[in-house]
């Protein structure tokens, strides 16, 4: 399909820049600072990959195993490095197979762009071998999608993705590009992209409105801040503490707000929904103000909508003009980036103290330690489990969760210090996420430990990626918490299904022996009297290494709020 | 909430697959949409989607947000009827043989703001643009004569509003929120 005008170039200087759109991907990912792909070959993205080996001291591909592996990993490489993360799969099966990653990131807004090799341009529509319409499946999960059919759009289309990938409220992108096009020879240039005139990624505060919020929360008795991940994504940690302080004012973290702010501030009250700490959401029904920055009113953290935070006015900061009024009616809305609209507010809001509304959050938060601290005997339970790993780590690890029990747990024990420490599925709640996410983390930092936390069952959900984590040499540390049953539906079924367990009792492979034939190191921790030093010997270790932990096979996770309860309505037992 | 008629006039840019995007949002919340017309505009390189739903005002103002969120959508606005002004066109196919017959089908057209757009040998084909209910009446009269077919548009709408197109979008293109810019107070 080369065009032979384009060859018979007199211009030595343009000639230089003639190019196959295959390799002009990849000078657009160089362009754009990309050092990492993580992906998965195949007949469509073939000539993309011929390139590659060529162009192997500049961008480091990882072979995982499993192309939902190689999104999910494109998103924790983004969520601890706030970069793009990028990943590459080839047509149909491949392209079907990173769906999932794709939906993932959509809506925990992370920054991915997924590039996927295509049927020739000739044979699109005629059900070719390994064609599917990816641009048509992945358009409600994708912020922007863009099919290729000519090597000159490669430019264009990649510049494109990546100024939206990781603009205003991030998300991912997939483009499409055909065989053809990835042949085809053109003139590269490259210039990247820095405004679309329909797509208006920073909403201008309105400074009428912050005068607004300001107004209410200097008249307010008992203010609350509800913490999301847009704190993180805008690098807001500094405005939103020095806020708080001037203000007085307790602040709590929805799953993905956590580690915004350091667990141990004095302000920080806790973890709000479903299995959030007892005295946020209890108190999210006395708030006479409530102040949400950068989350989104999700049914885990509000319960039932009806009876949630109704006698409060409601502030709220985002990003996203189609947030407001969403999911909970707003007040004030600040439509803005969290850190421009918290600056604005510092500056309006007067100082303050709230000692005896502060002292509620104490008050209850005494109640939770002792209903559901006391004294533990019997097996491991996973919350002594993850309070040794955070006091060992000093709270300073990158945690990355998988989806059930060990997740809520984690999320209620972990002390986290600095924002970016933490990646979990949110939104989507996806099983598989954790290991392939941690390799992601681990490419997308250096300093700090990687920790994968895991349940039995969806560490067998992307199990395969040990593969990756054994031939690329990645130094990832994974913590399974054993307890042979998928855990969170079982506590379901106890609680709402009269018992009745349905398919949640696993037996389990002898994960000892998986983990030793991908020749990495394994461990088990069985008891309460070794779990110190076998924690030490885990986290002393030099290179990728499994933590197996027997714990409790039938404990449930409190607190808890009912599907369709109000948050009043949480439960310690 | 009282459900009632809205029109929903979305500005994108003139993209393949822009339609598909449009629609699976109304799918996804199991929303039916009464008529869809899309053409392009006065502008070049863009099209306006004209979108007719019966919905509470609650609703059609978050499908609204979602759609203004699509990255190649300029800009998506509601409408409530006394905002708009609008109009649908309906086709009616009669045999000729009815016309020829002396009956008055003549005057019928001409006293229903209808016009004759061809003559066949076998068919007339008549023409009449207006509200659902005033090509609904046509309907009615023509169809004790033997209507062969009948077709009718979506609906087709221009707001009120004194706002122009080019200088809503000049206006776009100069925006300053393509970046961050953090203020130091
Ligand atoms: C891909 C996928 N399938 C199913 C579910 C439903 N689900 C949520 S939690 C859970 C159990 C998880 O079990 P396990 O991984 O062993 O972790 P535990 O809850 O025991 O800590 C299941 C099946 C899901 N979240 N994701």
């Amino acid at each position: 399909m080369n065009s032979p005008a384009l060859f018979i170039q007199e211009n030595k200087e343009v000639q230089t820049n003639l190019l196959s759109g295959a390799e002009a991907v990849l000078k657009c990912l160089l362009e754009e600072g990309v050092e990492t792909i993580f992906g998965y070959p195949g007949g469509a993205i073939m000539p993309i990959y011929d390139q590659l080996f060529q162009y192997q001291d500049r961008l480091k591909h990882i072979l995982v195993r499993h192309e939902q592996g190689a999104a999910h990993a494109a998103q924790g490489f983004a969520r601890v490095s706030g970069k793009t993360g990028v990943c590459f799969a080839t047509s149909g099966p491949g392209a079907t197979n990173l769906i999932t990653g794709i939906a993932d990131a959509m809506i925990d807004s992370t920054p991915i762009v997924c590039i996927t090799g295509q049927v020739y341009s000739p044979l699109l529509g005629t059900d070719a071998f390994q064609e599917t319409d990816v641009v048509g499946i992945s358009m409600p999960v994708t912020k922007w999608n863009y099919q290729v059919t000519r090597a000159e759009e490669i430019p264009f289309a990649l510049a494109r993705a990546f100024y939206i990938a990781n603009t205003g409220r991030p998300g991912p992108v997939l483009i499409d590009i055909t065989k053809d096009a990835q042949f085809e020879s053109f003139h590269f240039s490259y210039e990247k992209c820095v405004r679309i005139r329909s797509y208006q990624p920073y909403p201008q505060l309105d400074e009428s409105k912050s005068d607004e919020a300001a107004d209410l929360i200097n008249n307010s008795k008992k203010p609350f801040f509800l913490v999301g991940q847009g704190v993180i994504l805008s690098q807001a940690k500094k405005e939103l503490i020095e806020l708080a302080e001037k203000a007085d004012i307790p602040m709590a973290a929805t799953l993905l707000g956590l580690s915004a702010v350091p667990t141990d501030h004095p302000l920080y009250v806790g973890y709000l929904g479903m299995h959030g700490n007892y005295a946020p959401n209890l108190l999210t029904n006395e708030c006479d103000v409530l102040i949400a920055v950068g989350m989104r009113f999700d049914d885990r953290v509000t319960g039932d909508l009806e009876r949630y935070a109704k006698q409060a006015k409601v502030i709220h900061i985002d990003i996203d003009p189609s947030e407001i009024d969403k999911n909970v009616k707003t007040d004030v809305a600040l439509v803005s980036d969290a850190k421009v609209a918290l600056k604005s507010l510092i500056r309006k809001v007067n100082r303050n103290e709230h000692t005896s509304w502060l002292s509620e959050f104490q008050k209850l938060k005494a109640i939770e330690n002792e209903t559901l601290g006391g004294s533990i005997d019997g097996r491991l339970k996973m919350g002594e489990v993850i309070r040794e790993l955070s006091a060992q780590t000093n709270g300073e690890a990158i945690i990355v969760t998988d989806v059930g029990q060990h997740q809520m747990v984690t999320s209620q024990h972990y002390q986290f210090k600095n924002p970016r420490q933490h990646v979990t599925s949110g939104g989507l709640g996806t099983m598989g996420f954790a290991l392939p996410a941690s390799i992601g983390a681990r490419m997308g930092q250096e300093e700090k430990e990687v920790i994968a936390i895991i349940g039995d069952g969806g560490f067998q959900m992307t199990i395969q990626e040990l593969g990756t984590i054994s031939q690329c040499g990645i130094h990832v540390k994974i913590l399974v918490l054993n307890n042979h049953f998928l855990g969170m539906v079982r506590q379901w079924q106890e609680l709402f299904f009269d018992g009745r367990y349905a398919s949640t009792e696993m037996v389990n492979p002898d994960f000892q022996l998986i983990i030793k034939g991908y020749g990495i190191k394994s461990m088990k921790v069985t008891s309460r009297e070794e779990l110190n030093s076998k924690m030490k010997e885990f986290l002393n270790h030099k290179g990728s290494i499994m933590l197996e932990a027997e714990v409790e096979k039938e404990e449930n996770v409190f607190p808890m709020v009912p599907a369709g309860a109000s948050v009043s309505e949480i439960r310690l037992k | 909430m009282m459900e009632k008629q809205f029109t929903l006039s979305v500005l994108t840019e003139d993209r393949a697959g822009l339609i598909n995007h449009v629609t699976i949002i109304f799918a996804r919340r199991k929303m039916n949409v009464e008529s869809l017309n899309v053409s392009t505009s006065e502008v070049k390189g863009m099209s306006r989607f004209t979108i007719v739903i019966t919905t509470t005002r609650e609703k059609i103002d978050k499908v609204c947000g979602q759609i203004r969120k699509l990255v190649d959508v300029l800009g998506a606005f509601v409408y409530e009827e006394d905002e708009i002004f609008y109009q649908e066109i309906a086709l009616y196919k009669v045999p000729t043989k009815v016309f020829l017959n002396g009956q008055n089908i003549e005057s019928l057209v001409r006293n229903n703001g209808a016009r004759i757009l061809v003559v066949e040998e076998d068919h007339i084909i008549i023409e009449k643009t207006g509200h659902k209910q005033d090509t609904h009446d046509l309907y009615k009269k023509l169809a004790p004569f033997g209507l062969l077919e009948f077709i009718r548009s979506g609906r087709v709408a221009i707001s009120k509003s004194k706002r122009r197109t080019e200088a809503y979008i000049k206006e776009l293109e100069e925006s300053e929120s393509n970046s961050l810019s953090i203020k130091d107070y």
